[in-house]
């Protein structure tokens, strides 16, 4: 199965988002894939806000069976969440986990006015309540099999797939 | 070669015992992992939630008030629960009445300890009595023990040098003071060591040197003027006033004058020299007043750095 053109979902997902700008949103990316997704969306949309970070490893569901993250980076949300239109932009969306956590971590900054999900793929097998707001893409993949966006050599965003 | 007790045999950090023996990727995981740590102080909720449920049992058998309360603040900004027990150490039978108390706690359903000893070896002691007692899952962080180690100093201690100097492989670092009571100073040298320092230096009298102590790859120097020249870090030692028995000094003014950190030989020091202290400090004893609240102290900044490594430690810890 040909993987799509995560670039072009790019593109997609900002026109999707455009039309529900308003003066106080504000992106905010999921550590790594949704921080690059969320820095092409902030150029194709003009923001000139910067853009949040969050790396949700402080947060994961799984830490009891799995441990801390090895290489932990610090979240940046270099603006005031309290009262703020977020934008959570992640790669893909699967178990909604990630979300959740995400979700959780926001809160611990401010109380927002609203947050909107966003990602470019959503791969089903969601094991939570979560849903993508802004989506331009969805396909089915086995429990077996990871999507995750790398940054190729020429610095292009393409999709890749591994066994897990 | 028996494995490192501290280490799960994944190479997880499973107790820290000791920073003797901890291979360099791990110190450098653990101060890697402090910075976001650090971070969570900057925010409205200085929370995360990787220990909530869990038990953290503060056990200090000798007197603490700075360790203490920053691995309390660590832990409880890790959201655990926190029980801090001072426990007299005064009474007969040591050995026996330590695992005792160790069994109770770990009876109350406790997760962590963090251990404070006189006698050098005692949270060893007690990783190996949970283990034999079917306990492993409790972890333990030693906050000091005897004259043998401190490691959670000597990593926030490493934590501070890398902020303000970037790279340990060009440094020139000096100890200073009473190495032989310093648990402090051990940890230090094994983490500076490890990390590449390639000129550890310690400046201190013969009597407050244990013999052998150039085995540990270290500089001596008696003289500070010498010891001091050229570095761009300096590690002050607390004097260790009640550790001290019989005529090791003949007093603590003559000790300033010979020994003291003052501005006059913190100008031997590189310009960018930093000073650093582990507290409590003693004013005019092993430091001067000027150069404790003087630009290149960063005393008060290892305090801070403190809790985030503290914090980075027992995350570690809890998810193993």
């Amino acid at each position: 199965m040909p993987l799509p053109d995560a670039e072009i979902l790019c593109a997609q997902l900002a026109e999707l988002i455009r039309p529900r700008l308003a003066a106080n949103t504000v992106l905010v990316g999921i550590h790594t894939g949704g921080v690059w997704v969320a820095e092409r969306l902030r150029e194709l949309l003009g923001l000139t806000q910067p853009s949040g970070a969050l790396d949700i490893s402080f947060y994961r569901d799984d830490y009891h069976q799995r441990g801390l993250h090895a290489r932990p980076q610090a979240s940046q949300m270099p603006f005031e969440v309290e009262g703020a239109h977020i934008i959570l932009v992640d790669d893909v969306l699967y178990t909604g986990r990630t979300i959740r956590a995400a979700m959780n971590e926001i809160f611990d900054y401010g109380r927002p006015a609203r947050i909107d999900l966003a990602v470019l793929a959503d791969r089903g097998g969601r094991e939570l309540p979560i849903a993508a707001r802004f989506c331009p893409h969805s396909l089915t993949l086995p429990a077996g099999q990871m999507l995750a966006l790398e940054h190729s050599a020429a610095g292009r965003l393409v999709f890749r797939l591994t066994e897990a | 070669m028996t494995r490192n007790p501290q280490l799960t045999a994944e190479g997880e950090l499973k107790h820290l015992l000791t920073i003797e023996g901890l291979p360099c990727e791990m110190i450098l995981r653990i101060l890697d992992t402090a910075a976001p740590f650090a971070s969570v102080a900057e925010r409205e909720v200085k929370k995360v939630p990787l220990l909530r449920g869990k038990s953290v049992f503060n056990l200090f058998f000798e007197n603490s008030t700075r360790t203490r309360t920053t691995f309390e603040i660590a832990a409880k900004r890790l959201s655990a629960d926190v029980i801090n027990l001072n426990i007299n150490t005064s009474s007969a039978n040591k050995g026996e009445r330590l695992l005792d108390t160790v069994d109770n706690l770990a009876a109350m359903q406790a997760d962590m300890f963090v251990i404070r000893h006189a006698s050098s070896g005692a949270p060893h002691l007690i990783a190996q009595h949970l283990a034999a007692t079917g306990c492993d899952h409790i972890h333990v962080v030693n906050a000091g023990d005897g004259r043998h180690a401190h490691p959670t100093q000597g990593l926030l201690d490493m934590y501070t040098i890398r902020h303000y100097k970037r790279d340990f492989s060009q440094l020139t670092v000096a100890i200073v003071g009473d190495v032989l009571h310093s648990r402090v100073a051990r940890s230090q040298i094994h983490a500076l060591t490890t990390l590449g320092v390639p000129e550890v230096r310690v400046i201190a009298p013969k009597t407050l040197l244990p013999s052998g102590i150039e085995r540990l790859g270290v500089r001596v120097f008696h003289a500070i003027d010498d010891g001091l020249r050229g570095v761009d870090v300096v590690m002050t030692l607390r004097l260790q006033n009640e550790r001290m028995q019989g005529a090791l000094l003949p007093s603590t003014e003559e000790y300033f004058k010979a020994y003291g950190l003052t501005q006059e030989r913190l100008a031997l020091a590189k310009p960018d020299a930093i000073v650093m202290h582990p507290g409590p400090m003693n004013r005019g004893v092993e430091i001067d007043s000027a150069v404790a609240d003087g630009r290149q102290a960063v005393i008060l900044p290892q305090v801070t750095f403190g809790i985030a490594v503290r914090m980075a430690v027992m995350a570690m810890l809890g998810g193993t």
